[in-house]
Formats: structure tokens, C-alpha cells, sequence
């Protein structure tokens, strides 16, 4: 890691401190603790630090405050921080920033780390004129919602959540937790419908309503009147003194857009993370890569790693594959895994499905399989193979033979003929079987003194003291007395 | 009859040594607060080693490395070593000669080895296997706390715990007298395989979590953050008691559950559970948190160490009697042996080589100039690495390890080893370093010399001699003495009685972390229990830093440590990840217990033990030998099925040689604190082996 002598740093600018910003931040201190090899300038529009965004539903939840969830800042010479200024425009010719203060950045890379930003559906009274929420409502992307959200679900307040996704369903069940009377909209057919399936969807809203949550699937809000409730396309209202929306998100790409850079419905980036302009590049929710993830952290953090070896200069030509995307709901209770292929067909070509549907007890499981290989879960109510099932789908690693132990989180049987075929110890510590033990009474010893000063068993750990003394009491009442 | 301590490991259980029928010694298990009377099959072999068909008794020399080791005389072997050493030295300076020790051997000796090495050779060059054993775990507990002593506590206040976290242990295999202490508590049990603990753990209501090798660290950040929104942290004991929890926070917040899952195969359930069972046990300060070479053996040992130190200050552990944080130190004097000066940067009294007051100290003890004594020399890995190349040295000289066996990457060090022009190993048995050597100096066995050890409690004992060695076999101190001679110093300098030593040694550890001034034979033989600090007037100490930590201000210190992946990556070629790891029958490289014949029986061979699906994979049934190949080297190793093993780990025990040897495939990749090697985490395939 030697750098030349008297060269100065490059200039990096991150725009956006949200949790894959102040992470590219974190590994370029970490790969370049000294600062020799570049310089990183971090702007980011709210007022604090950055914070752990996909937590906020624990806010709401009360598990967490608003402090505990702030993530690190580099204490390295090389990166620096400004919290509480916007970008506003790009100038990738003369390669500056424009901030909202007046002053300019300038910039020998450029990073895009502005995230995404609520959508909120055209329901009449959602959104002001001035597209600001309307009274009552909320967003939950950022600090500034949570505190809002909380000063309107006081305990016992009736909440409606817009949109039944994983982020709905988080609030809503943090939301239910402290006292309030929530009920969740969903327009698809089925909760999670972009995760699960619909038998997932079923019991997982099953589970809802047994916490109080009423889950209304399929239904289109048509009003939002401040002060009742929100109105149905079926007519009916469903009383709120807040609506909380979470009906998905849209990237904040007008910075880029604006400069010329090619946009989709996100800044598009290659495998690199560079975007149509060589030195801007975009990662996290206001990127779109070919091989998905925007949405969740984990490939936005993926993200941040590889273009931080890559602007370093540690692994210049590291890349971005894509993601496999995997997600889990972080709900009290109630234990949500989903990821890979789960709305084929079960008999889709080439696809092995393995369903388990336990609608009383709450669980349902849905493994698919192909070549081999596990392409897609619904886990609800398996802790255990929700683990191993994402850890196998992580690596590409071929799926064991017993499915359904698997699924249940059991050992695999043994193979025929391949099982534990030695006898067992009855102390493993002197590796002292029961056969031993029976001889050495046969010999004579009777007590659990004698049959340790002739086998050792006992005398290691201890923990055989009861096996043995049941041995010796069950041997006492059936063999006869030794004739010697 | 001879009351002493067994040979082994740390718990250094009390046993009688006296001689059976046929005249040789057998071992017997004595009543001792650690071992409460216990010993496993390890001791009760142990006197068998005093008597094995190939013991040494005459010194071996060869002429040049195309011949064979012969034997020769003592004065002949003596003189032909000080001779090249003092060639080479003049040749090379000083620092061409290197000493390599060990965590087995005595107080004494370990003092002397180091003492050796600054005054006789002048060298800076001298480590000890101890590096590979709790280096990392030293480490973590130096920075948080301002002291190592690896139990802060008497062991027997773990056994009146509620709940105990035992993060990379597995004493039922490895320390078996040690779970008579753990059959109260409920157990949380931290190992990628259900070990013969983890097993124990579940029988008795208690969590096993099985972190992917090499993640430890995540769960530990994983752990921290559900012990805080589970409420659990004492925050009076954090706010007047210690510093830094904010920013250690910072990074442990980044660790929910969840996504503490994902990249450590523990589900995120479990995780909650474990912090609810320790957070309520620590509630009623009656919870421990330990850690072994299975979360330190890594290239972020001690960060590692330092996230389960974390947890435990969190939940105010450590420093109150009935609760804490402590290490579980594996070698005999694996305390002991890292404290009195044969570790590169270290001065007797657990004082650093580079700080003058120090070197004043000591040099003063020994009667010389402070600037005369080297400074730091290199860790055990990079100092083996060396050898042999430019720049590094061209002798060894080796005691009490076998590194051609024990060493992470072996195949590389022995190729450095051959690669030594002068190579001198004291063993008693011909070890597979021994046989490499170039002289083989033969010395006596733990029963045939007495010495001190301190246990994994930081008591320090002594063990007695039971018989004489056999004819024409020295003791190591007597060894040292007549190099030391050789190469000018003089006699009075390198004594060779051990109690001379030991007053020497109390002397040089005046007024350093690791005391042992009023460590006495007259105490010693009393049973009084001496936990260091023992100084001359004063009481000893059970327990460490019930009224404040040993920084300055008092307070132990959180350290802000994040994750980060193992030195090496699985891929298409090496999809698998091999951790290694301890029979119960076998100690270390097993040149000792593989020539019992009880435990060589049981235990014959190396085996993979892997899940029944990985081996079917592999083309691989029970009983079939497996070539296990990592991107250094390979070995072979018998098929285990394990149906509770990972899919995507295999586990070896490291204790057999040669074709057989698991670290022909470790990974060298060192901590950059603790210079510990990543034993634990090899990317491998699996094959038959043809």
C-alpha cells in the first residue's frame, strides 16, 4: 500500500449521507486509514449524523431511540462530513458539485449515494398542493418522519398504514406494539406480494390479525379525510388519526438526470457502479444495476465496498455482479424470511417445490430447487432453516438431500449402513463403555467408587455420576451376586 | 508418592504419581479446586510417556544434511552448537541466531530461555509457540482492561454462575475436568460444530449458536446490539466503571439481528435468546463470558476478543465477584509462559522490552547494561518465515515445541526450517522438528524436574519431582547453562536449579503487571493458593479488579472493533471452509500422546469430520480416506459423518504429522495486534483421496 511520493490524495465527493454513503465512507477509512490515497468529502441534506435507516421501524417499535441508531464516523484524516447541505447541481464538464450554501465541490470522482425518497399514491388528501404530506400523514423514510409518525399514533389512536409491504408490516407491528389500533391497505392481492407468495400472504395476515392488526388486501384507498379516517374504494372508512405511507419508493435521481446522465427509473450504473458519465458513479437506492438489489442495504452496502476498492486504488478492478436480494421482516413474533423464485408455478419447469402449510400453528414454508440449487423461500415461522436456507442460496451452495429436515432445521439422517455403528460411552472422558462398566461388576466392583478406581469411568467431567449410579442400581436388582 | 500436576494443559489438574506393579509410575487424580479430583484420559496416560521405547537418552548430531542423526556425546554436541552459533553470530551478528519456546515449559525455564537468549546470544530473535495459542486473547484483554491474566477469577466461581457463554471452547473434549464447574449454569455454547460442550449445552437447556467460521466477530456485534434493545445493559456499571461504549456502539449497531443472520448462519432468533439468558443472568451478576482459540485462532483474534469483552463490560460483568469476562488458556504454562520474557517484545514480570524503565529493571536483576539488551525481535510466524532467508536467521534453537507439526502453512515452515544452516532441537522424544534438526539434545520430562506453572486461574504451582530422568538425559535449565557457559558468559549467571531460578525470576517481576516476588517454595508447599500479583508481602489475588481496572484512570475500556471477512474467501475451487481444532486424547502436535499406545488406539489417524451431504458430494462415504487440499497445501484425513455438521465447513484435529498434518492447510494470514495466524479458516476442497 505505498503511494508516491508527494502525490495528493484525489478528491472524491459522496453526495447523500444515508447508510450506503456513510458506508462507502467507513470502507475508504478503513482501506486508506492514513488518508494517503484519497480525499472523501461526504454531503448529505438532514441536519444529524448518519443514521441506520432500515432500524427506523424499530424506533417506531420503541426498541430503539434515535441516538442508538447512528452509524459511525471515520475519525481518519481522509474523509470529511458535512451534514445539513444539499447538492443542487452537477457540472460534469468542470467536474463540481453545487451545494445549497453557495459554495461548489470539486471533484476527481464523483459518488451518488442519494437514496430514495417516499412515493405517495394520488389519493386526495395524501399530499398538499405543494406535494408536502398532508395533515395527519407520513412517510417513514427518515428521522424527521419517525418523530412525526410517534407524536400522531399516541396508545390507543386508531393508524392506517398505506401500503402492506415489509416496511408497512414493520410499522404496523411496531405501531400495534405500542397501544395503537392500526390497520394495514394493501392494493395488490396479497401482502408482500412482490416477496411471497399468496398461502405465505395468507397466514402471514392470519398472524396479523391475531396481534390486532386489520390487513385489508386488494383494496384501493380512495380519500384521506384529516381527522377520520381514510375512505375505500368499497366506501367504507377505516378511522385514523395518522396514515402512514410506505407504498414504495422512487429514486432520487434528478441530480444526475439533470447533468445529463442516463436514468431509468434509477441512475443507471454497470458492474463497475459507473454511470454513462466515466467519473460519476451511483450506488444504494438511486442506482439501478442490471442485476437488481435497490431497496435493500445489503447490496447498497455490497455496492459501497466494491467501488471503495475500486476509487481506492486497493482493488481497482473489483466489481458488482448483482444481488441476491433476501428479505426479512423484522416484526416482534413473527419470524419472515423470503427471497429468490417463489411465484412459479410447482410444477414450472426444472423446479423441485417443497411446501409445508400449517395454517393453525402459524407456519408456512416454501423451498424451490433447482439443479440443485435452492432458488427461492418463504419462511414463516422457521428460524432455524431460514438461516441455513439464505446462507445456501448466499453462496450457490447444492442443497442437502433431506429436504424436509432441512426445512424443520434437524440434523440429516445418516446414510444407510453409514450411522454410528461403535457403542457409545458412557463416560467419554476415559472412554468407558457400558460394557466396560458391567464387566468391571462382574469383577466385582459395586460401588461407584470401585468401578471407578477399575475403569475411570467418573472421573473426568463428572457428568456421568447419574448413568453410572443407574447402571450399577439397575445391575444390582437383576444379576445375581458374583460367587467370588 | 509424589503429589504434583499433570503434564498437559492449563487447568494443570493435581494428581499422584507412584509406581504401579511393574515398577513404572502411573498417574492417579488428586483432589484440586480445578480439577475436583478429576483427570482425563490425557493424565491418567501421562506417566506412560516417561518410559516410551524411543525416549532420547544420548545427544544426536549429523555430519551435514545428507546424513542421519547419530548419537553422540554430550561435550561433543555442546561444543560443535556454541561453536557454530558463535561462527554464524560473527559471520551475521548477533541476531542471526533466534530461539523459539514454549507455552509448556516452566516458569522457570521460560525465564531463563528468554534470559538466554538478550545475554548469551544477544539476540532479539526469540518468540514461542504460545503466539499460535493465546496471543489474541492477551491481547484483547491488555487493551480493555490493562492487564492480562487470562481468569481474572478462581475458576470454581464459574460453577455458581446462572449462565456462562463459552465463545470458540470446547472443554468437554479439550479440558474435561473443567466441565464439573459447568454443570450448573446453563451453557451458551459459540462453535460452528456441536461440539462435545455444544451438545452439553442443549442436553441441559441451554443455546448452541453455529456461526460460518470466521463471523464470530458479527455475532459477538450481534449479541451486543440485542443485549441492548433487550434493555440488558448495566448502564450504571458502563457510565461509572468504564469508557468508549458509544463508539464500540456505533458499530454494534449496524448488527441487528437480522442481519447479524445473514452473514453468520445463526438465526436471528437465537441470537435474541442467548442475549435474553445472559442479559437476565447478568441482571443478577451471576453470568460469565469465556473465550478459546476457536474465536481468537483468526486474523482479527482480538478484535474478536475485544467484541466479547464488549458484551461483557455492556453487561457488567467484569470486575464484580460472581461474574466476568476470562479467557480459557490452553497450554500447561500458557499463563505463565507469556509473561516471563521468552515472547519477542517482553521482559520478565509481563514488562515491555521497549520500555526503559523496564529494561533498567531487568538489566539491573541481571547485572548488566540496560543498552546492552536487544529490543523487540519477530513474531513466532514471521520469525519461522524468516529463517533461512536474507535478512533473517540462519540458526534455531528450539524448546518445548514441535512447529513442523503446529506451525499455520507447515509444509512452508519446514521448508524455512531445512532452509536453517544450523538447527538444534531439546526434546525427549524425536519429534517431527526433532528429526529435522541437526542436533537433537535430548532433556528430562516433567515428572524428573520439579518447577513452577501458572494454571489458567493465574495461580501459580508447583510441580514436584517423582523420579530421577534416565541416565545421560539434562534438564533444559542445565542445558541452557552449558551453552551459556560455552559462549562466555559466566556460570553463576544461568543457574540450574529450579528454585534458584524462581528466586531470580521473583526479583526480575518486582513491581511488573505478572509479581511473582513472594512467590516462594516455602508457600508453594504450604498449598497456599498464589494468584499474581503475589508480592513478597502481601496477601495474593484471587480476583483482579473488583475496586478498578489497571489502565490509569481505572476504567476498562470498551474498543470500537467492526467486522470484517476472513483473510481468505471460499470460490468454485475451494468451496469449503476448514476450521481445526483438539481430540480428547491427543495434546498439540501429539508427539507425546500419539506414542501412548492407549490414546494412539483410539484416536490412530487424522479424519474430515463433514456433513453426510458435503461427503456425498464429494464422492465420499464413512471410512473412506479424504484429500483435503486448501490453496497452500493438503493432507489426507479418514471420512467422519457428522448430520449436525454445517454444509459448508469440514473440521480436523491438528495433532497428526506429516501427509496427515490439518496445517499443511491453515492460512498464515496474522492479526495485526496479536501476530496470531488464522488457524481457524481455510478455504478447501474436498476429494477422494486416490
Amino acid at each position: 500500500m505505498s503511494t508516491v511520493q508527494g502525490a495528493s490524495p484525489r478528491q472524491i465527493v459522496v453526495v447523500g449521507n444515508g447508510m450506503v454513503g456513510a458506508r462507502f465512507a467507513e470502507e475508504v477509512a478503513r482501506l486508506d486509514p492514513k488518508g494517503e490515497r484519497v480525499h472523501v468529502s461526504v454531503v448529505g441534506t438532514e441536519p444529524h449524523a448518519a443514521y441506520n435507516r432500515v432500524l427506523l421501524s424499530g424506533i417506531v417499535a420503541g426498541d430503539y431511540s434515535a441516538d442508538q441508531i447512528r452509524l459511525p464516523v471515520p475519525d481518519t484524516p481522509g474523509v470529511t462530513v458535512r451534514t445539513g447541505v444539499t447538492a443542487t447541481a452537477l457540472d460534469t464538464e468542470r467536474r463540481t458539485v453545487a451545494l445549497d450554501d453557495g459554495s461548489h465541490l470539486a471533484y476527481d470522482e464523483l459518488v451518488l449515494a442519494t437514496g430514495a425518497r417516499a412515493a405517495f399514491p394520488p389519493i386526495t388528501g395524501a399530499t398538499a398542493p405543494d406535494g408536502a404530506p398532508g395533515e395527519g400523514v407520513t412517510a417513514l423514510r427518515d428521522l424527521a418522519d419517525c418523530h412525526r409518525l410517534l407524536a400522531l399514533a399516541r396508545p390507543g389512536a386508531p393508524v392506517v398504514v398505506l401500503g402492506g409491504g415489509v416496511l408497512g408490516l414493520e410499522a404496523a407491528r411496531g405501531l400495534v406494539g405500542r397501544g395503537a389500533r392500526v390497520s394495514v391497505v394493501e392494493s395488490s392481492p396479497w401482502i408482500m406480494r412482490r416477496q411471497i407468495d399468496q398461502p405465505a400472504a395468507r397466514i402471514l395476515a392470519d398472524r396479523y390479525s391475531a396481534l390486532g392488526v386489520a390487513v385489508h388486501s386488494w383494496r384501493v384507498a380512495s380519500r384521506w379525510i384529516p381527522g377520520t379516517g381514510l375512505e375505500l374504494d368499497d366506501g367504507r372508512i377505516l378511522p385514523g388519526d395518522a396514515l402512514v405511507v410506505t407504498a414504495g419508493v422512487r429514486g432520487n435521481t434528478e441530480l444526475a438526470a439533470d447533468a445529463g446522465i442516463g436514468v431509468e427509473h434509477g441512475i443507471l450504473v454497470d458492474d463497475a457502479l459507473s454511470t454513462s458519465d466515466a467519473r460519476v458513479h451511483a450506488i444504494g437506492d438511486c442506482a439501478q444495476h442490471p442485476g437488481g438489489g435497490a431497496g435493500l442495504v445489503q447490496p447498497g452496502w455490497e455496492q459501497a465496498g466494491v467501488l471503495a476498492r475500486r476509487l481506492t486504488g486497493t482493488a481497482p478492478n473489483a466489481l458488482y455482479t448483482g444481488a441476491r436480494p433476501l428479505t426479512r421482516l423484522k416484526a416482534e413474533g413473527i419470524e419472515l424470511t423470503a427471497f429468490g423464485r417463489v411465484h412459479e408455478a410447482d410444477d414450472a419447469e426444472g423446479l423441485e417445490t417443497v411446501t409445508i402449510s400449517d395454517p393453525y400453528g402459524g407456519r408456512y414454508a416454501k423451498l424451490s430447487v433447482c439443479e440443485e440449487k435452492v432458488v427461492g423461500a418463504v419462511l414463516l415461522g422457521f428460524p432455524e432453516a431460514a438461516a441455513t436456507l439464505s446462507q445456501l442460496f448466499d453462496t450457490g451452495a447444492p442443497v442437502p438431500a433431506d429436504r424436509l429436515a432441512l426445512l424443520q432445521g434437524l440434523p440429516t439422517a445418516a446414510p444407510e449402513g453409514q450411522g454410528a455403528v461403535a457403542e457409545a460411552p458412557v463416560c467419554r472422558c476415559n472412554a468407558v463403555t457400558r460394557t466396560d462398566i458391567e464387566q468391571a461388576w462382574l469383577d466385582g466392583a459395586r460401588t461407584r467408587e470401585a468401578i471407578a478406581e477399575t475403569t475411570r469411568a467418573t472421573t473426568g467431567c463428572g457428568g456421568c455420576v447419574r448413568d453410572v449410579n443407574a447402571l450399577l442400581s439397575g445391575m444390582g436388582a437383576q444379576a445375581p451376586a458374583p460367587v467370588a | 508418592m509424589t503429589t504434583t500436576h499433570c503434564p498437559y494443559c492449563a487447568l494443570q489438574c493435581a494428581m499422584r504419581l507412584e509406581p504401579g506393579p511393574d515398577g513404572r509410575l502411573a498417574a492417579r487424580p488428586a483432589p484440586f479446586p480445578t480439577n475436583r479430583g478429576g483427570l482425563c484420559r490425557k493424565g491418567w496416560t501421562s506417566a506412560e510417556v516417561l518410559t516410551v521405547p524411543d525416549r532420547l537418552t544420548r545427544p544426536l548430531i549429523r555430519k551435514d544434511r545428507g546424513s542421519n542423526l547419530v548419537e553422540t556425546d554430550w561435550d561433543t554436541a555442546l561444543d560443535h552448537v556454541a561453536e557454530r552459533l558463535l561462527a554464524l553470530a560473527a559471520e551475521s551478528g548477533p541476531d542471526t541466531v533466534s530461539v523459539f519456546g514454549s507455552g509448556g515449559l516452566t516458569n522457570e525455564k521460560s525465564y531463563t530461555l528468554g534470559k538466554f537468549a538478550r545475554l548469551a546470544l544477544g539476540t532479539s530473535q526469540i518468540d514461542y509457540n504460545g503466539r499460535f495459542c493465546m496471543s489474541s486473547a492477551a491481547a484483547g484483554g491488555m487493551r480493555a482492561f490493562g492487564l492480562d491474566r487470562g481468569m481474572p477469577f478462581p475458576l470454581s466461581d464459574v460453577g455458581g454462575a446462572e449462565a456462562v457463554l463459552l465463545a470458540g471452547a470446547n472443554p468437554a473434549e479439550t479440558m474435561p475436568p473443567m466441565m464439573g464447574h459447568l454443570s450448573a449454569p446453563a451453557l451458551l455454547v459459540v462453535d460452528p460444530r456441536r461440539s462435545a460442550t455444544a451438545q452439553v449445552a442443549l442436553d441441559n437447556g441451554g443455546l448452541h449458536l453455529a456461526p460460518r467460521p470466521g463471523t464470530d466477530l458479527a455475532l459477538a456485534l450481534g449479541l451486543l446490539h440485542a443485549v441492548r434493545v433487550g434493555g440488558w445493559v448495566d448502564e450504571e456499571f458502563v457510565a461509572s466503571r468504564t469508557t468508549g461504549f458509544e463508539a464500540a456502539w456505533e458499530h454494534a449497531a449496524a448488527w441487528w439481528p437480522e442481519h447479524t443472520e445473514q452473514v453468520t448462519g445463526v438465526p436471528a432468533a437465537h441470537i435474541r435468546a442467548a442475549a435474553d439468558l445472559l442479559g437476565a443472568a447478568a441482571r443478577n451478576r451471576s453470568a460469565y463470558v469465556l473465550t478459546g482459540r476457536g474465536t481468537e485462532q483468526h486474523a482479527k483474534g482480538t478484535d474478536t476478543v475485544s467484541a466479547w469483552i464488549n458484551l461483557s463490560l455492556a453487561l457488567g460483568l467484569p470486575g464484580r465477584a460472581g461474574s466476568g469476562y476470562g479467557c480459557i488458556t490452553g497450554q500447561g504454562n500458557g499463563q505463565g509462559g507469556r509473561e516471563h520474557g521468552q515472547k519477542a517484545d517482553q521482559l520478565p514480570g509481563y514488562r515491555r522490552i521497549d520500555d526503559p524503565a523496564a529494561r533498567a529493571h531487568v538489566a539491573g536483576v541481571w547485572g548488566v547494561e540496560p543498552d546492552t539488551l536487544p529490543g523487540p525481535g519477530r513474531s513466532a510466524f514471521e520469525l519461522l518465515d524468516a529463517l533461512g532467508t536474507a535478512g533473517g536467521p540462519r540458526a534455531m534453537l528450539l524448546f518445548g515445541s514441535n512447529p513442523a507439526v503446529s506451525a499455520p502453512d507447515s509444509g512452508r515452515v519446514r521448508s524455512r526450517l531445512a532452509a536453517l544452516d544450523l538447527l538444534v532441537t531439546a526434546d525427549f522424544v524425536l519429534s517431527e522438528t526433532a528429526a529435522m534438526s541437526d542436533v537433537v539434545l535430548p532433556v528430562a520430562q516433567w515428572a524428573e524436574e520439579s518447577g513452577t506453572m501458572t494454571n489458567l486461574e493465574g495461580r501459580v504451582l508447583r510441580r514436584n519431582r517423582a523420579a530421577e530422568p534416565p541416565p545421560g538425559v539434562r534438564t533444559d535449565l542445565q542445558v541452557l547453562s552449558d551453552l551459556a557457559v560455552r559462549l562466555g558468559q559466566p556460570p553463576e549467571r544461568f543457574a540450574t536449579d529450579p528454585d534458584t531460578v524462581l528466586a531470580e525470576l521473583g526479583r526480575a517481576s518486582a513491581g511488573g503487571a505478572a509479581d511473582y516476588s513472594g512467590v516462594t517454595p516455602a508457600r508453594l508447599d504450604s498449598g497456599e493458593a498464589l494468584y499474581w500479583p503475589v508480592r513478597a508481602d502481601a496477601a495474593p489475588t484471587p480476583r483482579l479488579f473488583l475496586d478498578s481496572f489497571a489502565h490509569p484512570d481505572g476504567r476498562a475500556r470498551f474498543l470500537a472493533v467492526s467486522h470484517r471477512p476472513p483473510a481468505e474467501a471460499t470460490d468454485a475451487d475451494y468451496p469449503l471452509v476448514a476450521t481445526t481444532g483438539r481430540l480428547m486424547g491427543h495434546y498439540q502436535s501429539g508427539a507425546q500422546t500419539r506414542r501412548v499406545p492407549e490414546l494412539g488406539r483410539a484416536e490412530p489417524e487424522a479424519y474430515v469430520e463433514v456433513h453426510p451431504d458435503t461427503a456425498a458430494r464429494a464422492g465420499l462415504a464413512a471410512g473412506d480416506w479424504a484429500r483435503v487440499t486448501s490453496r497452500r497445501g493438503r493432507t489426507r484425513a479418514r471420512v467422519r459423518l457428522s448430520p449436525t455438521a454445517r454444509l459448508d465447513t469440514v473440521f480436523l484435529p491438528f495433532h497428526f504429522a506429516g501427509d496427515q498434518a490439518a496445517n499443511n492447510l491453515t492460512n498464515p494470514a496474522l492479526d495485526p495486534t496479536s501476530r496470531m495466524p488464522e488457524f481457524k479458516v481455510s478455504a478447501v476442497r474436498l476429494e477422494p483421496e486416490l
